[in-house]
């Protein structure tokens, strides 16, 4: 049962004794079962209600109107950008994982490939939410496309913000074919032991007709590693054109080439922090830890330590550039930022992020399963922070003194926030109750082979 | 195992995925052109009016200026509807006792204005103004149309944003001598290029492209 010498010891990312059957029976069984468990319908119910505050927040600003937010000249942009950045940097985990560890062939990828994608999804969904409610008048927002139209009107192409579009929803598309390419055997595994008629056809549906024969695996195969080629840029470039939403501008405090960079770290470090906040009470609950073993949460520690690293580099650069550039205007900028009226919120940041990850250089901390679980809600918050910081701090002080001025976000613009968390949960909620949240295939290829030929005559479908 | 779905499932798959691309294309295009037809724009409608006003009869037929009813247009962003008192001033002699004329008549014992159907309508957020455009030297057929040979009104452009866009991108396009801006006989084809932009540069033509010239 020892693994061959050239991969990494399997008991690592599978714990030993699982057969292709156990661990094809214990992850359907969380979605095929009747009972749902009794935690499920607390949790989706606070979602639901969350959900209804997302609801009513977007009705109150659709009736009354933009002004319901707290923004206004000079910060026009507030909570609703910063909560679109924060929600799509959170999804870039997600497709990190799925496609450039796919292609890097890192095993440990396979239990939790599944729900980050998934992840990356639903966070997407939320973040599209808030540009689309920031432009004012959603039900226009379709002239953002090129499409032909009586009014000759064509997008300002030489506008990030039209550069975002594009950005997000090939983002979005490409995430979602991903995530259900993947999904296509296990939903075909899922409707062959599915019980009732109404399932098997849902679950039919789903599986295209896929009967695991060798010609679907070779295209399934090719298809996946095509669409991981395909999703592997995306991962730099969409988080690089939503730095350029600042960086092209000509505000202090956003006009840095060191953005796209310092972006797709900040990024890649909040969608990793997001998984270990996802994932480590998911495998408590439903007893995954066979399948998301501790290896697999030490080495999302440690991506998370090497990309908070860069974000720290990026912000002591920030410091360096205003020191040694000696120009008085970069150097108004930063002590308006670590001193100014929104000061608090940048040492917070620097606490949250650049402090907390450097507990995740011990051992000890890294295989503490609470720790990186606490560790990991500071750094979500305190990715939040950041865009805080660099959204309101840099346009509440432009290069006008007369028309500085403060931002206090409102009670809807919180609602707005808040609800996107029900929606995001909601969504996990029902994935998790009617997908597989780990791909069966995918770990039933870790089984060690001794294992698997042993258990082959138990095998009815592959 | 049972079969879940009947074979005939293979074909339907296939025919409502590739369907579905097909049907939102086709969506799509029948949307824009219903939005460019004649039922949208209105046209070559003939619109239905109190009274019917015949442009042709007054226009060709007598040969009224246009100035003569619609006296704002040089002055004014409205071209001006004209009071019931310009009919009477002609059908107090003329046809005074027509049937068809009774709603003029009513209008002007009861001092209460015809209500015509207007036919050139921009929506309230475009700022158009007439004056401007008669004195760059834009003539009237150039938008309306020949009136002079309309018996009941309709449009010949479709006052969408693309066709205004069209000529202030290349106003020089459609412009004519400041005296002939009322002459519904002008031939476009008249002047040579170079006396087109010869005008253009006389009256000062640009191109007029901001947002805010007509969304103000």
């Amino acid at each position: 049962m020892s693994a061959p010498a050239h991969k990494p010891p399997l008991s690592e990312v599978i714990a030993p004794g699982h057969t292709l059957t156990s661990v094809s029976e214990k992850i359907t069984k969380i979605v095929l079962t009747r009972a749902t468990p009794r935690g499920w319908y607390i949790g989706f119910g606070i979602a639901f209600l969350l959900v209804m505050v997302l609801l009513v927040s977007i009705t109150k600003l659709l009736v009354s109107g933009i002004g319901v937010w707290g923004v206004n000249v000079p910060v026009g942009w507030g909570l609703a950008i910063i909560n679109f950045v924060w929600w799509i940097g959170i999804g870039h985990a997600g497709t990190l994982i799925s496609a450039i560890l796919l292609l890097f062939r890192q095993q440990w990828r396979t239990s939790i490939n599944r729900f980050a994608e998934a992840m990356t999804l639903f966070a997407v969904a939320c973040a599209g939410i808030f540009p689309l409610l920031h432009v004012g008048r959603p039900w226009l927002a379709y002239w953002l496309v090129p499409y032909p139209n009586t009014m000759s009107l064509w997008p300002q192409f030489r506008s990030p913000l039209l550069w975002d579009v594009f950005a997000v929803s090939t983002y979005a598309t490409v995430s979602a074919l991903f995530w259900y390419v993947g999904l296509i055997p296990d939903l075909a595994a899922l409707r062959d032991r599915a019980k009732s008629k109404p399932w098997k056809i849902l679950y039919g549906i789903g599986a295209m007709g896929w009967r695991g024969a060798a010609r679907h695996w070779e295209r399934y195969e090719t298809a996946y590693l095509l669409l991981a080629g395909l999703a592997t840029p995306l991962v730099i470039s969409v988080h690089t054109v939503v730095s350029l939403d600042f960086a092209v501008s000509v505000i202090p405090g956003w006009h840095a080439t060191i953005f796209p960079p310092y972006f797709v770290a900040g990024a890649i470090y909040s969608g990793f922090a997001m998984v270990l906040t996802l994932a480590i009470p998911l495998r408590k609950i439903y007893g995954l830890q066979d399948f998301i073993t501790l290896h697999h949460l030490q080495n999302m520690a440690k991506i998370v330590l090497a990309t908070g690293m860069i974000v720290v580099y990026g912000y002591t650069m920030e410091a360096f550039f205003a020191w040694y550039s000696a120009n008085p205007y970069e150097q108004a900028m930063l002590a308006n930022r670590a001193f100014g009226y929104y000061g608090w919120t940048y040492w917070c940041l620097l606490g949250c992020n650049a402090l907390t990850p450097q507990f995740l250089w011990f051992k000890k901390v890294r295989s503490n399963v609470v720790a990186l679980f606490v560790i990991a809600l500071i750094v979500n918050v305190g990715m939040w922070l950041e865009r805080f910081v660099i959204v309101v701090t840099s346009l509440s002080h432009d290069y006008l003194p007369s028309s500085w001025d403060t931002y206090t976000p409102t009670k809807w613009d919180w609602g707005l926030y808040v609800g996107t968390f029900g929606l995001f949960l909601a969504l996990l909620f029902l994935f998790i109750r009617f997908l597989p949240m780990i791909s069966i295939f995918e770990m039933r290829t870790l089984v060690p082979s001794g294992v698997a030929e042993a258990a082959e005559k138990d095998e009815e479908h592959a | 195992m049972a079969q879940i779905f009947h074979p005939s499932f293979n074909t339907l798959s296939k025919v409502s995925i590739f369907g579905a691309v097909f049907f939102l294309g086709a969506a799509v295009f029948a949307w824009d052109s219903l939005l460019r037809s004649s039922y949208n724009t209105q046209v070559d409608v003939a619109r239905e009016q109190p009274v019917p006003f015949s442009h042709k009869h007054h226009v060709q037929g007598l040969g009224l200026d246009c100035r003569f009813c619609h006296t704002s247009v040089e002055e004014s962003a409205f071209a001006g509807i004209p009071p019931t008192k310009t009919c009477m001033g002609c059908h107090s002699l003329v046809w005074k006792d027509a049937p068809i004329l009774e709603p003029v008549r009513e209008s002007y014992r009861s001092d209460r204005p015809i209500e015509w159907t207007r036919v050139h309508d921009l929506p309230d957020f475009a700022y158009f103004d007439h004056s401007i455009h008669v004195a760059k030297g834009i003539g009237c057929t150039t938008c309306h149309g020949q009136v002079n040979e309309m018996p009941l009104m309709w449009r010949t452009e479709t006052l969408n944003m693309d066709w205004c866009l069209a000529c202030h991108r290349n106003p020089s396009a459609n412009v004519r001598p400041r005296e002939r801006v009322f002459d519904v006989d002008w031939d476009p084809a008249s002047l040579t290029d170079e006396e087109r932009a010869g005008l253009a540069a006389q009256y000062h033509l640009k191109s007029m492209l901001n947002c805010s010239t007509c969304h103000r």
